[in-house]
């Protein structure tokens, strides 16, 4: 069992009475990689900036090995960050960049001739520095790059000696806020596994902020899924996706059709007028409830062999499959299926029992998971996109 | 695309070649030249007379800039960590006096810093004068009992200097302030001073935060993150203000006539009297100029070399 490293315990941060963290709790173990997961403003970057020192909570303890940590300035804690915009210094070149930690003089206590303790503060080495800095270039894929200026190198090179600096200390904890947020779709991608690779390598503690959650899913041993200043569920990426909590996770995480339902007793749930068996259980009788379809669940049958019938008003060709919208007595559900069904078409669906997820009502209740005004959504995001494509094409004539 | 944008330039093209670099050739020009129009390097052969002159005005002008990279430095610092407001506020101050006549700023700090002026009537309505005084009795009667006490066999060296020191006025009325190299050091600093506080605030408030942050959180104390991060980051904000500071310092006239008297006599004062006093020679003053002007951007070269070689050291 791995052992337990930090410990948030009711932490709260208010800015100007306004209250951005309410009351977290959570332990990371250590070697664990931590994802804090959730849309811009929901806390998570507030909560990684507590763990690294630079803000202090103004409720609740932050412990690290069960010592309370609150007013340890960042400096003196084992913990290195990665910043979202890498935060390079750009009057060193990239040797200096990843040695200017290994550079500060640390200090040591020992006990001198007297038996007495004594604090000194201790230099590294040169030809160490030089040692650790290579080895950490190298692991980062940067082997020949000590010599160049920060401004010569491209944003995934950046990212690296930004990962390289903060390892070469050796933390106990690296905590890294959206650092793939300024590259490329496939760069991300190729980070995501050359991070996960250095995680597993350096056996060391990673927080990971982000608001993708693809990312989140791919990367994590645990995932901590935020929003307004409040942890909304703790888990495994696979917990997280098949087993969420309440509407927030279920539509944040991946797509999801949530239904109002009432739970008629254990393993029976009715939606639509109907009633579905399922897996879950534990519900008070006839207790109102959430249930959660994922899109890909849903099974599409000929109309007289389906439990429900519906239309399909709306089809997008997304590669891998059909993103279809399909109304059931005016409820728009979400259908992704490698079978093509065209609009106008009336088709029939399958739902098996562990394609149903039930979750307890929650304040999210009622405000996610309605594919009702997808079409236009969609549109204007189409939109969109047309125009800024547009922009750059004439930015680019005008150079 | 090239040319037509090129054509936008052509006000400053021309105004920098009328008024820039045509006077900066007149004055080669006349350096070179006698009064009956012929080349000559006679100009430049007394120039060892006024080597007092320019060592003068550089050293002024460079007590004149330290004190205010001494200054500005601090203040532009703490200014640029301040929130937006306050940030607007000071700038303002710092900017009003800017706004007034240069000469009216100039003769105002000469009724200031009269003998009879504005702050030696403070310093005598509240006593410090008469604390000058009474400090000085004390010196001496102290210098006058060690030379004359257990401490009398004390010779040489040490005995004429107390002697010397013994020899304190006891009945001043004012402070000797006006007309002193102080006091043209104090009109350089204040007149030039913003010039070195805008370009230091501009580049540290640019500064980004989260590199500060990073070198708080690789390990280094606030001093450090100054040493190793602020400092070599807003060092294009000194060399520009030290820069600004030292050149109008070196060649300015007003500033050293007004508060330096006669005594303090400075390049600038030099070259003018070439071309408007009585000695009207605008050959010599032309090669006093360029000698001046060669001597500044010689320091100038050597400057911006030792900030590269700041920031190379930084790196190594």
């Amino acid at each position: 069992m791995s052992k337990e490293l930090i410990r948030l315990m009711g932490c709260s941060m208010a800015f100007d009475d306004e209250l951005v963290l309410d009351n977290i709790n959570l332990y990371i173990n250590d070697s664990e990689f931590l994802t804090l997961l959730g849309p811009s403003g929901c806390g998570k970057t507030t909560t990684l900036r507590i763990i690294g020192g630079f803000t202090t909570p103004t409720a609740g303890e932050v412990l690290f090995d069960g010592v309370r940590m609150n007013d340890i300035p960042p400096h003196l804690r084992q913990v290195n960050t990665v910043f979202q915009r890498y935060a390079l210094f750009p009057h060193l070149n990239v040797f200096e960049n990843v040695a200017f930690g290994l550079r500060i003089p640390k200090t040591v206590e020992e006990t001198n001739a007297a038996g007495k303790p004594v604090k000194r503060k201790v230099k590294l080495p040169e030809s160490e520095i030089r040692e650790r800095v290579l080895e950490m270039l190298s692991v980062v894929s940067l082997k020949g790059f000590e010599n160049r200026r920060i401004t010569e190198l491209s944003g995934g090179q950046q990212q690296r000696v930004a990962i390289a600096r903060a390892l070469v200390n050796r933390p106990k904890v690296l905590l890294l806020d959206e650092p793939l947020g300024a590259l490329d779709l496939r760069l991300r991608k190729d980070m995501q596994s050359e991070l996960k690779r250095i995680q597993q390598q350096m056996g060391i503690t990673f927080i990971y902020v982000t608001h993708d959650q693809e990312e989140a899913l791919a990367m994590s041993d645990t995932i901590v899924v935020m929003d307004q200043g409040k942890i909304q569920q703790i888990g495994r990426p696979e917990d997280i996706y098949n087993e969420p909590k309440n509407a927030f996770v279920a539509d944040f995480i991946g797509e999801s059709n949530i239904l109002d339902g009432v739970m008629h007793e254990d393993y029976v749930v009715e939606f639509f007028n109907r009633k579905f068996k399922c897996l879950d259980k534990g519900f008070a009788p006839m207790e109102p409830v959430d249930v959660v379809i994922r899109p890909e669940d849903v099974d599409i049958v000929p109309v007289d062999k389906g439990q429900l019938k519906g239309t399909v008003t709306a089809v997008t060709f997304k590669g891998v499959h059909y993103d279809t919208i399909v109304d059931f007595k005016g409820y728009k559900w979400l259908i992704q299926t490698t079978d093509f069904h065209d609009v106008g078409e009336t088709i029939g669906i399958v739902l098996n029992p562990d394609d149903i997820h039930i979750m307890h009502k929650s304040a999210y209740s009622g405000m996610f998971g309605d594919y009702s005004s997808y079409s236009e959504e969609y549109d204007e995001i189409g939109d969109v996109t047309l125009l800024d494509e547009e922009d750059e094409e004439e930015a680019g004539h005008a150079e | 695309m090239r040319n037509r944008r090129s054509l936008f330039a052509l006000p400053y093209v021309v105004w920098m070649a009328l008024f820039v670099v045509a006077p900066i050739v007149l004055v080669v020009v006349y350096a070179f030249s006698s009064a009956d129009g012929g080349f000559t390097l006679e100009n430049f052969a007394h120039m060892g007379d006024y080597a007092v002159v320019f060592s003068r005005s550089f050293y002024l002008a460079l007590i004149a800039t330290l004190l205010c990279l001494l200054i500005g430095y601090p203040l532009a610092y703490v200014l640029a960590r301040e929130t937006a407001g306050v940030q607007r506020v000071a700038m303002m101050l710092i900017m009003l006096p800017m706004w007034m006549n240069f000469l009216l700023r100039t003769y105002s700090w000469m009724s200031i810093l009269e003998d009879k002026g504005l702050l030696n009537r403070l310093f005598a309505a509240v006593g410090i004068i008469d604390l000058g005084n009474l400090i000085n009795g004390g010196l001496n009667s102290l210098c006058a009992a060690l030379n004359s006490g257990p401490l009398a066999w004390l010779n040489g060296e040490l005995g004429t200097q107390l002697a010397l020191f013994a020899k304190r006025s006891t009945d001043m009325t004012f402070f000797h302030m006006i007309n002193t190299p102080g006091a043209v050091v104090l009109g350089m600093v204040y007149n030039y001073l913003p010039f070195m506080v805008l370009p230091i605030y501009s580049v540290i408030v640019k500064l980004d935060n989260s590199l500060l942050e990073a070198a708080r959180d690789l390990g280094a104390d606030t001093l450090r993150v100054f040493r190793k991060v602020v400092f070599p980051l807003s060092l294009s904000g000194v060399l520009s203000g030290i820069t600004m500071v030292f050149v109008p310092s070196v060649s300015t006239f007003a500033i050293s006539q007004l508060l330096g008297g006669k005594n303090q006599l400075l390049l600038g004062d030099l070259i003018e009297t070439q071309f408007t006093g009585m000695a009207y020679n605008p050959y010599l003053g032309s090669a006093i100029s360029l000698v001046m002007m060669v001597v500044v951007i010689v320091c100038m070269a050597v400057m911006n070399r030792f900030g590269e070689g700041e920031e190379q050291a930084v790196m190594l």
